[in-house]
């Protein structure tokens, strides 16, 4: 087991008090596992993997834990964090495309990174270049300054760089909506080959989109509202999911492996609740067209088949 | 490259013609004749020297000559290094009276320039890292930059100048000394420059310290800054990259600010009676002397030029966004 999650809260400090952001999530992540993250915007996919790698200031760990490799992670402690950081977890961020250093040419801000990492970029030069090969840039780009590259060509520098070190867990978030469709793909399908390759261990792919998650993942967690909602194989998700959020968010997709968009995301009506002062009960009751009486009790998440993990009511049903 | 440099050194050639044509025409358009109004205001009381000294301006202004000849004629004389006799000073050349008043003006600009800039960018770079400094930096700095200059000037004067008595209040140097090379003249002229440099000093501190702070903690707030720390590199790479990038708008903001400057040395020269360029127009401007205040002018034009120029290059040698822009990027 590559990543162990247990009841792990997070919470942002507000003015108006704290966003329970994440509010007990639980899961598990096997060796050579890619896991789709979904689930509608503000649910809380970014703060979980920030989580995993570095709160920023405003973020507090209020409890769980996190294991990697059956270790422990001090998320909560910022410097105890560091040796974890890029050699164990690391992480494709949601603004790749302004991730690299506007000034400094990507080989030398490179250099400059391993080199403060203590790893010397000697020793690393060569597998560099063909990494760089591998997702289809000319070695020629550590030459250049960001600029001077397309949007895909960086996401792909920072793909490659984010994974150089070989970690056991790289968390993508959002790593391919800003890219057109056909870059989308060829940036999945590296995305599979570096964990093929065993270049990273396992994989938490954040997306809006579960149309392109089903390309690549093994599993899908959706979350609803700092909480997870379920938790499958993909094909499990896609063709038989169980709690009514994952079916209405499958329902409100476009038919697996079209891409018009016209019949794309009528989307769920309602919205969901605000995480300052989260609602008791199931959190997704308001907008459930199964709510009943028990609902106002929270549900577990249990484990209704081997691997496939619903917090609901009545997935019996 | 060379393009962009060529294409600078058109936009300012445009520019330094056009400032030479106005500069020309003034004296010229005004209504009346401009020898006259100019002489009889100078106050000359010897009659004889003012018939010679009439003579002169007519035969300079060539007044009968055809416009577009009195023009070229104008152009001739500047290349020669000839902008004419001030009236003032009759019948000294006013390029000598300029170049005797110009070190005083550069020695106090330069150095208040250059190291308020960089005093006042390590400042802000100091105060963005540390809470304590940020608490005291910023609020001095807001108080500096917000306090006019004349009230600073002044205050500085009284403190240091009158009650404390440490530095003179006026002048370049003491009236009982003649200029030379000894060590006496020389800490005389600093003792005297002092004063004058320190408030421009200290007034352009506030504004660099401020801008500084305020863009390396956006840099610091930057994707890439996030990244790097995410990937847990230490704070002294992600500074440093910072500090580099936040530079970038102070020295645009040098260019911009260029102008501004040197209408405050102006200033600071009449307040402190200092003998330079300020000084200079100040008296012209008394005496009605056309050519001094002619002569300064185009100074003044070529040397922002000059220095607008020099930041221009510089800016193109330290960002590579505007040199990739130039010589065509892939993307
Ligand atoms: N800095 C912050 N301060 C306060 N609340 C925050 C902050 N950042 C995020 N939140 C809140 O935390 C919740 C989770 O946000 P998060 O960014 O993790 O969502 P997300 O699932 O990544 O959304 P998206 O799909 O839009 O990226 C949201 O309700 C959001 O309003
Ligand atoms: S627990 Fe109740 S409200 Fe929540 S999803 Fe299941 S049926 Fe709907
Ligand atoms: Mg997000």
């Amino acid at each position: 087991m590559t990543l162990r999650v247990n009841d792990l809260k997070v919470h942002y400090r507000t003015l108006r008090g704290d966003v329970h952001a994440l509010d007990g999530v639980d899961f598990e992540l096997a060796d050579g596992e890619i896991m789709g993250l979904a689930g509608e915007s503000g649910c809380g996919k970014t703060t979980l993997g920030k989580s995993l790698i570095r709160l920023d200031g405003r973020m507090r760990h209020v409890g769980g834990t996190v294991e990697l490799d059956g270790e422990e992670l001090p998320i909560a402690d910022d410097r105890a964090m560091v040796p974890f950081r890029y050699h164990r977890v690391s992480l494709i961020p949601q603004y790749a495309m302004s991730a690299l250093n506007p000034t400094r040419k990507i080989g030398r801000m490179i250099d400059e990174l391993l080199r403060s990492r203590g790893v010397r970029p000697r020793k690393v030069a060569d597998e560099l270049r063909r990494r760089l090969e591998l997702v289809g840039l000319e070695p020629d780009v550590l030459g250049r300054y960001p600029i001077e590259l397309s949007g895909g060509m960086k996401q792909r520098v920072v793909m490659v760089m984010s994974t150089l070190l070989d970690p056991s867990l790289l968390i993508a978030d959002e790593a391919t909506s800003a890219l057109d469709v056909s870059t989308q793909r060829s940036v999945v399908e590296s995305l599979v080959g570096f964990r093929d390759r065993g270049y990273v261990k396992s994989m938490i792919f954040v997306t809006h989109d579960i149309s392109l998650v089903h390309q690549m993942a093994d599993t899908v967690m959706v979350m609803y509202a700092g909480r997870i909602a379920e938790k499958a194989s993909t094909r499990t998700i896609i063709e038989a999911p169980r709690h009514p959020y994952t079916r209405m968010l499958i329902g409100a997709l476009p038919e697996v492996g079209t891409t018009t968009s016209d019949t794309r995301l009528e989307g769920i009506p309602g919205t969901p609740p605000g995480l300052l002062d989260p609602p008791v009960g199931c959190r997704f009751r308001a907008r459930c067209p199964l709510a009943s009486e028990e609902c106002l009790r929270t549900p577990p998440l249990t484990e209704v088949a081997p691997g496939h993990r619903v917090a609901c009511w009545k997935t019996g049903a | 490259m060379w393009r962009y440099i060529g294409r600078k050194l058109g936009i300012y050639g445009i520019t330094f013609v056009v400032a030479v044509t106005i500069n020309w025409m003034i004296p010229r358009f005004m209504p009346g004749d401009p020898v006259r109004s100019m002489l009889s205001r100078a106050s000359v009381s010897d009659p004889e020297a003012l018939e010679r000294m009439t003579a002169y301006y007519n035969e300079v202004f060539g007044l009968d000559t055809p416009l577009h000849q009195q023009y070229f004629a104008f152009w001739a004389g500047l290349f020669r290094g000839d902008l004419g006799v001030s009236v003032w000073l009759y019948p000294e050349p006013v390029v000598d009276i300029i170049l005797r008043h110009v070190p005083f003006t550069l020695g106090l600009l330069l150095p208040a320039i250059i190291l308020s800039w960089i005093i006042g960018n390590r400042l802000g770079a100091f105060a963005a890292r540390s809470k304590v400094l940020d608490n005291t930096v910023l609020p001095i700095g807001y108080i500096l930059t917000a306090t006019p200059y004349m009230w600073l000037a002044l205050l500085l004067a009284w403190a240091l100048g009158v009650v404390g008595g440490f530095f003179p209040t006026a002048g370049g140097y003491s009236f009982a000394l003649t200029p030379s090379w000894t060590w006496g003249f020389f800490t005389n002229l600093v003792s005297h420059w002092f004063l004058p440099f320190l408030s421009m000093f200290v007034v352009a501190l506030g504004g660099w310290a401020i801008g500084m702070r305020n863009m390396i903690i956006y840099e610091l707030e930057a994707d890439y800054s996030n990244y790097l720390q995410a990937l847990g590199a230490p704070r002294r790479l992600i500074r440093r990259y910072a500090f580099r990038n936040a530079m970038l708008p102070q020295i645009t903001g040098l260019a911009v600010q260029l102008g501004t400057i040197i209408a405050g040395a102006l200033l600071t020269e009449v307040v402190f009676n200092y003998p330079g360029l300020g000084t200079l127009i100040l008296n012209s401007l008394n005496n009605n002397d056309f050519f001094l205040l002619q002569g300064i002018f185009l100074f003044v034009v070529v040397g922002v030029l000059i220095a607008n120029f020099i930041i221009d290059i510089v800016y193109v040698l330290v960002d590579p966004r505007t040199r990739v822009r130039m010589t065509g990027g892939a993307s």
